[in-house]
């Protein structure tokens, strides 16, 4: 059970034609989607495939220069990601978002990396890469979703956190039952898919490695491996935020400065 | 007791207000009146420190507000919102949770003292079963006033306290918060009110907006 069937250029443009069966839909429905359709197959396929130049190319530099450079773009990304999903920002929330996305993606898979996986030499593209990126997919929705429900219930409950604060509170306990709401909504997710996992999804990853030709068990070994570390990056990465976000939208005279914040339509 | 000078609030480039001059005495019970949209809420917000004057000093009994840890200054300067902010839960859990906060710890939540505070509105004990989310807005605001004097503040600020209330509620409300400030020392309290006459009733001294202090 080695090696796997390689997909050709024409093998995979003909998968393409699969799509077809959307734009008809969306023809026959009237559902205005085809062009959209279309921009979004072709800008997957376009991303896909200039992805897959760069990583073969920076496979083959084995320098860590290179590698280190990728994840940097990848995390940035991530970072910009995560604020630009939400609908309300205020000032420095993308620097906030960038140092939870780095801190906890970083941290998590440089341990996964020495000191579970034990890849020689550490930087080895081939497990750098991916798991980094899955990590980042993962930490980027609990903090957009930790920052969008945190704001937003302070947006929306201000009258209360205020009357907290109007009657003596601090502002840690105005904001602690919204802290705790919005750090539960952001870890909800990694949640549900550990309990699912398995028996109603199979991840991708784990697919993946069985596509390639690895053995069921070393793949599953794999997949708890990552499992463990998406669900305490998202775990960081979310908490991270949320802090962030308290010490800018209260300040140290216990205000709550939703001055600050401006809606943006998406 | 408490006193402010200078104070001046802008809004983008314009100023709300400017040149604020407040000096409340203990036994006092000031009106903040104007026409709407002159800041009125927005003055009582500044005196109790949620919002930050653009210019000008606050005090209270000498000692600047800067000075002042600010749970421990809004536990003496109670500010009690137009629109009141209960939690869910009870009447009961609402005015209980308010002696879980750091500030209020110490004093203890006081069954009796309430009940006899909610008397002077013609409550009884029954009221502190009901839910908060079935209270009409005066109901709502009884239990904001109740909370509010159940911490044993030095100074009120109400904005706009009885609107949604009853007249006979507000008569109450009124009557009440009167007796407080008769009854202790170093009490005062700042209203705002669209009702000219309650004006009257309450308040020993005007302080105008977008005018002189009369």
């Amino acid at each position: 059970m080695n090696g796997y069937l390689q997909i050709g250029y024409a093998q995979t443009a003909l998968a393409g034609l699969l799509i077809l069966a959307n734009l008809v839909l969306s023809a026959t429905l009237r559902l205005g989607l085809g062009r959209r359709l279309a921009i979004a197959a072709l800008r997957m396929s376009v991303q896909l495939l200039l992805v897959g130049l760069v990583l073969e190319w920076i496979f083959a530099l084995e320098n860590p220069l290179p590698v280190l450079a990728m994840a940097a773009a990848m995390t940035a990304i991530a970072g910009v990601a995560a604020v630009n999903r939400t609908q309300r920002r205020f000032a420095g929330v993308y620097w906030g978002s960038l140092v939870s996305v780095t801190g906890s993606a970083f941290f998590v898979t440089g341990l996964a990396l020495l000191g579970i996986v034990r890849v020689e030499p550490w930087f080895d593209p081939q497990y750098l890469i991916p798991l980094l990126g899955m990590v980042l997919g993962n930490t980027l929705n609990g903090i957009s979703l930790s920052l969008d429900r945190f704001v937003e219930s302070l947006v929306q409950r201000r009258d209360s956190v205020e009357a907290t604060l109007a009657l003596g509170g601090t502002r840690w306990e105005a904001a602690h039952d919204h802290i705790r709401d919005a750090m539960r909504v952001g870890l909800i997710p990694m949640i549900n898919s550990m309990m699912v996992i398995g028996i109603v999804s199979l991840p991708g990853m784990m697919t993946g490695q069985i596509l390639a030709g690895a053995e069921p068990t070393d793949a599953v070994r794999y997949q708890i491996v990552i499992m463990f570390m998406i669900a305490s990056a998202a775990a960081l990465g979310a908490f991270g935020i949320v802090f962030f976000t308290y010490h800018r939208l209260f300040d140290d005279r216990h205000r709550l400065r939703l001055d600050r914040v401006r809606k943006v339509v998406a | 007791m408490l006193s402010a000078t200078g104070l001046g609030r802008r809004i983008d480039d314009g100023w709300i207000w400017r040149d604020v001059e407040v000096e409340l005495a203990a036994g006092e019970n000031l009106a903040i009146v104007g026409p709407t949209g002159a800041g009125k809420s927005l003055l009582l917000r500044c005196l109790s420190g949620l919002d930050a004057a653009d210019e000008g000093r606050i005090a209270i009994d000498d000692k600047p507000l800067d000075a002042w840890q600010m749970p421990a200054y809004r536990a003496r300067v109670v500010y009690l919102h137009q629109r009141p902010a209960l939690r869910e839960g009870t009447v009961e859990e609402n005015l209980r949770a308010v002696f879980r906060l750091a500030a209020h710890r110490s004093k203890g939540y006081d069954r009796s003292a309430v009940i006899r505070g909610l008397g002077a509105f013609d409550r009884d004990a029954s009221f502190l079963k009901k839910d908060a989310a079935d209270l009409s807005g005066g109901e709502a605001q009884i239990v904001a006033l109740t909370r509010a004097l159940s911490v044993k503040p030095s100074v009120l600020l109400l904005d706009e306290p009885s609107a949604s209330m009853d007249v006979s509620a507000t008569e109450q409300a009124e009557e009440l918060v009167a007796r407080w400030v008769s009854e202790g020392p170093g009490r005062a309290s700042v209203w705002t009110s669209h009702d000219g006459a309650q004006v009257q009733r309450v308040t020993d001294r005007t302080l105008t907006l977008n005018g002189a202090v009369s």
